[in-house]
């Protein structure tokens, strides 16, 4: 995350930082652990990794170009009931539902940035929660497209790939999410690595500067949101596909809240960070729960104050902290 | 770099250990929202519950009864498919039940049809829910069942017209389309009505406009908590008490949570609904007792009889069964079977699996300086009419 040097020409900065690190290769095939070692978490493992993958989404517009989002869920919960609708009135079909609702979310990112482009700090907290109010109003008063509050049902999502079904172990399900969070991830690293990737963060740093460098500010806003919209629609619909149902939840402001504590737990501002911290954030939750389902919220609630007053870069920063301080010791 | 969070996985993975399951005993897995803005409904739930296992002890045909207790946390069907997916291929439960919102009861269905698990419905109203699964059985009531009585009975008192004002949400809708066909098939005549917000409204337009209505009688349905007062304010405040104008609801406006906040000009309001704490019954009376007794004086509601009759109907279809609870055994034995509930006779209907029960027609009355549901009528043996309409 450290600003390149400038004895360092940008290209050979932007390929350093390519480069796939052996801890990621770790980290990516530790993520197949759970079909051996906790089969029966699969169903978490993979509402981790669609979760994981909403975290991303958010983490692309708030920690790389610092758009602060209070209604990322409007996205999701848009992939998510295009996914439903879609396979309620028939096509079923998985993966081509998941391109159809990554498209309408965009779309729908796309018409927001519009108006997001042009706003920072406050006022882009006021809109974005505004918008993501109204998103779940609409979904609300749509009683007959989105079934309201009583959830969106008749879903019948077809086996993927005409062969897996979604079992009730949920291999099919985590193997699915997987897949998909792995390939959106390595799209995202990629675009974070590029010039452009570079160009958001120089937005993040200095808002003023970068139009004086010739960088077109509210165009690389605009494109940057309507990714990370059509991703968080991506998320949405991947849940809708597995669990075969929406609610109004899946739009509702307590989701863009979460998605927001997940992404500052595990480190806002790196690619992993929101991955981290959907795991320590559901894994927590699941734990707690289970022993105390009334008073579970108390502990998380005590966690989030540790790891923001300990580690204000979140869990991975404190970490990076850490090694570095290692390393320049020895 | 960033390899510890593995470990840290591992290891909070690690914590939860699945059980072997013992072959004497029988595991219930109870889904309700512990945490989070419905906790109240899972701790009358939860109460009824825990007060059915006290009565008749947690042995019931040789076979030990173990309760899994899972919080889903409010409107949450991915989180509520999931505990019920852990809970049948971790826990190895053979029941799942509990079940306050529609939502999360629709999602857990599709565990329940696919695993082959009987799943009680101790609670969420919604009509077509039982339809989601073969085994699911509900022990609670719809909406339909409840305000499509009120609406005979009113067309049969001679009520020519009435204004519907009802939550423009689910429920709400439920209950303003249930009514108004019952209304109107009774030859009454639906003058108005409207869809107010769900969360924070302001009454007074809405009650103006039914005001101008002129209508002889309002029908309402809001959320039970503080909104009643609220609306009942509003009724006062236009002049429109309920001996000038007939108020006509489904028990939430009435519901004890509802009277604390509710004064005498309250006093006159016909509810329709199939329980109150105060109905009078040798049973019921026991059961008050006992719950006041376990829950600080707390009276029981609708949905702590729902968790105790859920219960009782574990209990009674084990002992038919000899112990055998597949999805099919307990279905079959469930289907047709009645009892004495502390809200009256109730039984599962054999075709939907639904609650066929009675509905008491209440005036809100001062009884002694306190306000009350006093039951004056009622209709016998009602089945959940939009499942009787589809079968027709």
């Amino acid at each position: 995350m450290s600003i390149a040097t400038p004895t360092q020409n940008p290209q050979s900065y932007l390929a350093a930082q390519e480069r796939w690190r052996p801890v990621e290769i770790v980290f990516w095939l530790a993520a197949l652990l759970p079909f051996v070692l906790f089969p029966d978490y699969l169903t978490l493992a993979s509402q981790i990794a669609i979760t994981g993958l909403f975290a991303l989404s958010l983490d692309l517009i708030l920690g790389y170009a610092g758009i602060v989002s209070l209604g990322h869920a409007a996205f999701f919960g848009i992939g998510a009931y295009t996914a439903g609708v879609l396979t309620k009135y028939g096509w079923g079909e998985p993966i081509t539902g998941l391109l159809i609702s990554a498209a309408v979310a965009a779309l729908a990112g796309y018409l927001s940035s519009l108006v997001i482009a042009r706003f920072r700090h406050l006022a882009l907290i006021m809109i974005t929660l505004g918008l993501g109010l109204l998103l779940h109003e609409i979904a609300n008063s749509a009683h007959w497209l989105t079934g309201g509050s009583d959830g969106l049902q008749g879903m019948q999502v077809w086996p993927l790939l005409g062969m897996f079904k979604f079992d009730l172990y949920g291999y099919t399900a985590y193997t699915y999410s997987l897949i998909v969070l792995l390939i959106v991830f390595v799209m995202a690293r990629r675009l974070i690595h590029s010039p452009f990737g570079l160009a958001l963060r120089g937005i993040r740093e200095n808002w003023t500067r970068m139009p004086a460098i010739g960088a077109n500010r509210q165009a690389h806003i605009r494109k940057i949101y309507t990714i990370a919209a059509a991703m968080a629609g991506v998320a949405g619909a991947l849940l809708a596909q597995t669990v075969g149902t929406v609610s109004l939840e899946a739009i509702s402001f307590g989701r863009s809240a979460d998605v927001l504590v997940m992404l500052v737990l595990g480190g806002a501002g790196r690619l992993y960070g929101g991955i981290v911290g959907a795991m320590i954030f559901m894994i927590a939750r699941d734990q707690f729960s289970g022993i105390a389902p009334q008073y579970w919220y108390f502990w998380i609630g005590l966690l989030l104050i540790a790891v923001v007053m300990l580690l204000p870069n979140g869990v991975l920063g404190g970490l990076s902290a850490l090694i570095n301080r290692w390393r320049s010791r020895s | 770099m960033r390899g510890s969070h593995i470990l840290s996985a591992g290891a909070a993975l690690l914590l939860a250990t699945a059980t072997a399951q013992a072959a004497d005993t029988i595991k219930i897995g109870l889904i309700m929202p512990y945490s989070g803005i419905f906790a109240d409904t899972s701790t009358q739930m939860d109460g009824g519950v825990k007060l059915y296992l006290q009565q008749h002890g947690d042995t019931v045909a040789g076979k030990k009864i173990e309760i899994i207790r899972r919080d889903a946390g409010g409107v949450a069907p991915d989180v509520a498919k999931r505990l019920a997916q852990e809970l049948v291929v971790r826990d190895k439960v053979d029941i799942l039940a509990g079940f306050v919102l529609t939502p999360n009861a629709m999602a857990a269905s599709d565990v329940s049809a696919q695993a082959s698990k009987p799943l009680v419905i101790m609670n969420a109203a919604t009509s077509i829910i039982t339809t989601k699964s073969p085994y699911s059985v509900r022990v609670s009531m719809t909406l339909p069942q409840v305000v499509t009585p009120l609406g005979e009975w009113a067309a049969k008192q001679g009520i020519k017209n009435v204004f519907t004002m009802v939550s423009d949400y689910g429920p709400g809708i439920d209950a303003e389309q249930a009514f108004q066909k019952a209304f109107k098939a009774a030859n009454g005549e639906v003058l108005g009505s409207v869809r107010m917000p769900v969360n924070n409204p302001d009454f007074s337009p809405y009650v103006q406009k039914a005001k101008d209505s002129n209508a002889q009688s309002v029908f309402v349905f809001i959320p039970a908590g503080t909104q009643p007062a609220a609306i009942m304010k509003a009724f006062v405040d236009r002049g429109m008490t309920p001996d000038k104008v007939k108020i006509l609801a489904s028990g939430e406006l009435t519901d004890d949570s509802a009277l604390k906040n509710l004064d005498n000009s309250a006093v006159g309001v016909i509810t329709a609904y199939h329980y109150d704490h105060s109905h009078k019954s040798a049973l019921n009376e026991t059961f008050v007792k006992d719950y006041r007794a376990a829950n600080k004086g707390e009276n029981p509601n609708l949905l702590a009889v729902g968790g105790y009759d859920g219960m009782h109907l574990i209990y009674e279809v084990i002992k038919k069964t000899g112990g055998k609870v597949d999805g099919a055994s307990f279905i079959a034995a469930a289907k047709g079977m009645s009892w004495e509930s502390p809200r009256g006779t109730i039984a599962i209907d054999p075709e939907t699996r639904d609650i066929i029960q009675t509905m008491y027609i209440r005036r809100l009355e001062s009884v002694n300086g306190k306000l009350q549901n006093v039951e004056f009528d009622k209709a016998e043996r009602v089945k959940d009419p939009v499942k009787a309409a589809m079968s027709k």
